[in-house]
Order: C-alpha cells, then structure tokens, then sequence
C-alpha cells in the first residue's frame, strides 16, 4: 500500500470524525426557549445617551442582567408588542430575582426620538425601562457588534418614514456577556421562563 | 462621490480574500510577461480571468457585502456571483498555464520536489471532480446553507459566515473547471462533452426546484434577516420573493450558457479532426 493511500484513508477518517464531532456537538440539549448565543459575539460595550440626554455607557447596566431592544418610537406594530410582552414577562418573574432585570430600549431613530419622547415611550411599558439613543456612528457601533443593522424608507410626502431593524430582544447577563436571542415567535410565558433561568444562573454564580 | 468612495471601504475586511485576490491577479499578470508569444491566451480568457476575479473582490470586499449581510435577495446575488458568475468566468480563461508560469521558480521547484503533497493534492482534487461528486456538491452546497437553521446561525456568527462564502466559491472554481477542461491536459479529469452537456442539465434541475420552492413559499423561511433587521425596509415575503427568483431563473441561465459553450468546444473539436474524449465515456 502506497503512503498516499495510507493518508488519504487517514484523512477521510478524521473529516468523518470531525463531522461527526460537529453533528453530535449540533444536537446537544439546549433547553432555551430563544436562542443562545453565548460565546458567539462580543460583550456588551456602547456610547449612547439616555432618556435625561446624559451620556452613557455599558458601565450603566454592570452587575446583573439586561435585557435589550432596538427600535423606534414611531414604530407601528412590532417594537410595541414585543416591548409590551417583554415588560409583561418581566413582571412575571418571582420578586426575588425579577428586580435584578433591567430592561432596555434603544432607538435607531434619533431623528424623530429626542430624550423626552423616549422616556415618555418607555415609561408606558414599564418603570424599569432605560431609554438610549445616539448619533448614528455610536448606534452603528453598537449593532454592528451583535452583527444587525437598521435602514430608513424614504421620507412620505407627511414626513413620516418606516425604519428596519433587528426584531430580537439581546440578552445579556450580569457581565454584560450575550447570552440569549429572543426571537419575536416567542410568548410572554416562554420569555419568562426564559430570562428566570438567566438570572437564576446568574444569582447561583455570583 | 464621498458615497462611491464608502462603497469600496470593506464593510468587513479579510486578509485571506485580499491576498488570494491580488495575489492571483498578480501571478496572472507575471505569468503573462514570462508567457512566450505562441502561449499567450488571446484577449478574451485574459479579459474573462480579471473580471471573474474583480467580481469575487466587489461582492466581498465591499459595502455590497453588508447589503448581502442583511438583505436576502442581496446575499441571493452575492452567491450568484461566487458560486456561478465569477468562477464561471475564471474557469472559462483556463488560467492554469499562466498561473503556473507566473509563480516564483523556487516555489515551483519546492511544489514539484514534494511528491507526497502533490500525490496527496492530485488524488484529492480527483476525488472531489468525479462527476457525481462534484454534481452532488455543487447542488448541495446550496441546499446546506440555504437550510433555515444553518442559514441562520451563518448569518449570526462571522466564522461560519466566511466559511460559507469561502466554499461557495471554491466549489464554483471546482466545477467549471471540470466543465470548461479542454486544450492541453492537466490534471483535472477530462469528461466526455455530451456528458457535461448531461450534467449541466441535472445540476438545473434542483437548483430550480429550490428557487422556485422558495420564490413561491407562502411563509417566511429566513427569519434571521427579520432578527438583524434589514438594510432597508422590505417586505420580508418580497425580499424572499426576490431571493427565490435569483436562486431559480439566473442560476438555471447559467448552465444553459455553460452547455452552449461546451457544444461549442465539440463541434470545434469535430471540425479540427481532434477527437479527445469526444463521446468517450467519462475516464475519471
């Protein structure tokens, strides 16, 4: 038998193995209701403003987990709804851990959304909302690192626009590492359990 | 003009697609200058070379990268490129000669020198143009990436994502290649023109039932464009519309275009008295 043979054999045997690895390593037990995204981006970091017009940045939310949106307020139906189920299964989770969950909207829209009309927005769906925006490169930065993005119609004839954007609520945990996508199929109950596991795992490791 | 500027800035930069860009583009102009006048390609390989590897570079290398990133029907025509187009182009100019000349002599005699290598490279790449293999690849690469769940997670996670762009065009290279073989034996196996003419019509076949089955789905089956959101707001359906539409009728054209051109070198081989592997059933 030729050398060539041998490795090629010795090759075939490895990418089978590896594949194989992969296969298995694909279908492990991931009992999340969204999707987990941990090891696959980079930390939490950002320059915005918040809803007071003060300058912030990741630093505001270190030491226990948040939960984040991008969006914006003249958004027809899908910010309010999901902002509205995720302030719901906020105020499902059991006291104990559910006030260690902050939660928080950016908009991609500072054009339209000063300040004032963020807090207003925000409040509505819960007290324990952070409002942020920024110019467009500190924005950009900050999506560009969760690998979304956002875009603007052309401008109708009342002024008024449509805006893309990413339709996940990004979850990170106390180290303001990524850690879930809550996808927009999800339900109030499943978010729920969802970010109780989260701050469950977060407690038992601090 | 600051916009046509910002369009060629790399919306994600990647050394390994810039030196095998320019680094081809240059051994294809060395090995032009060292080519004597009676090995020099004509006008049209040279012109059908530089613009499949410029096309490879903009759909990557550029701001269309992020469209491609986040819109589908953009990422549709970015495989287009890479997977159909581009290599298509490369691999009708047969550049190997010239590549070959235009490499450094040390590194040709160092290649030559490593018979266990260039054993190893030649029994592989063999492997990998067996006409079934190289059919099924072609064919399945679409499909395994055009899967919702891996589309998604090579949507999310920039590693996975290169691999996929990365295979998508090598395995373009691989099979027109092995459709385009003709003039002087390489290595690549020489198949029988009626049986490329064969195989170019049975790698449309699915491909139209996979850009049909998405141009036509009444539901959204790439949500993750949905989860990053779009480079600018669409109709998720009408984004899926368009992708479907691209991976159908363009990519089917293509390998109508490829059989034209292989009936081309038949009946030039007919003519020439120069019988090659003509009819012959496929020796590799």
């Amino acid at each position: 038998m030729n050398p060539a043979r041998v490795s090629l054999r010795s090759v075939t045997a490895s990418v089978a193995a590896l594949a194989i690895a992969l296969f298995l390593g694909g279908c492990g037990e991931d009992e999340w209701h969204g999707k987990n995204i941990t090891g696959l981006m980079p930390e939490l970091e950002f320059e915005l403003i918040d809803e007071n017009g003060d300058p912030v940045t990741e630093e505001v939310f270190a030491g226990e987990p948040v939960a984040m949106y991008f969006g914006f307020t003249h958004c027809p139906d899908i910010c309010p709804t999901t902002l509205a189920r995720l302030a719901a299964a906020a105020r499902r989770l059991p006291e104990s851990i559910g006030k260690n969950l902050q939660l928080a909207f950016v908009s991609v829209d500072p054009a339209r959304d000063d300040p004032d009309q963020l807090e207003r927005y925000t409040d509505a769906f819960s007290d324990r909302m952070l409002g942020l925006t920024g110019t467009q490169k500190q924005l950009r930065a900050l999506t560009r690192r969760y690998r979304v993005t956002f875009g603007y119609e052309e401008p109708g004839a009342d002024g008024s626009y449509e805006v893309s954007h990413s339709s996940a609520i990004l979850v990170f945990d106390a180290e303001l590492e990524p850690r879930l996508m809550l996808l927009d199929d999800l339900n109030v109950a499943q978010i729920a359990e969802d970010l109780e596991r989260l701050l469950e795992g977060s407690r038992s490791d601090s | 003009m600051d916009q046509l500027l910002a369009f060629f800035v790399p919306w994600e930069f990647s050394w390994p697609v810039q030196l095998t860009i320019w680094g081809s583009l240059l051994l294809y102009w060395n090995g032009l200058r060292r080519s004597r006048p009676d090995e020099l390609p004509g006008h049209g390989p040279v012109l059908a070379f530089c613009v499949g590897v410029v096309l490879m570079y903009l759909v990557t290398q550029t701001y269309f990268d992020y469209w491609s990133q986040y819109m589908f029907f953009v990422h549709r025509g970015q495989h287009l490129v890479l997977h159909h187009l581009a290599p298509f182009l490369i691999a009708l100019s047969m550049p190997a000669p010239v590549l070959a000349r235009g490499l450094p002599q040390p590194i040709r005699a160092w290649f030559a020198r490593r018979r266990l290598l260039r054993a190893l490279w030649i029994r592989l790449y063999r492997v990998l143009q067996q006409p079934l293999i190289a059919c099924v690849l072609f064919v399945g690469l679409i499909a395994f990436w055009l899967t919702p769940e891996i589309h998604f997670d090579a949507m999310l996670n920039s590693t996975l994502y290169w691999v996929m762009n990365w295979s998508m065009a090598l395995d373009g290279l691989l099979f027109w290649w092995l459709m385009f073989e003709h003039g002087k034996r390489g290595i690549t196996p020489r198949l029988g023109y009626g049986t490329r003419v064969l195989l170019l019509a049975a790698v449309m076949v699915p491909q139209i039932i996979i850009g049909a089955s998405i141009t036509f789905a009444d539901q959204v089956w790439f949500d993750v464009y949905a989860v990053c959101g779009r480079a600018w707001p669409v109709a998720p359906l009408t984004d899926q519309y368009l992708g479907g539409l691209i991976t159908w009728i363009p990519a089917a054209m293509m390998s109508v275009v490829g059989a034209l051109i292989v009936l081309r070198f038949w009946i030039y081989s007919d003519l020439t008295g120069k019988t090659g592997a003509a009819g012959a059933p496929a020796s590799a």
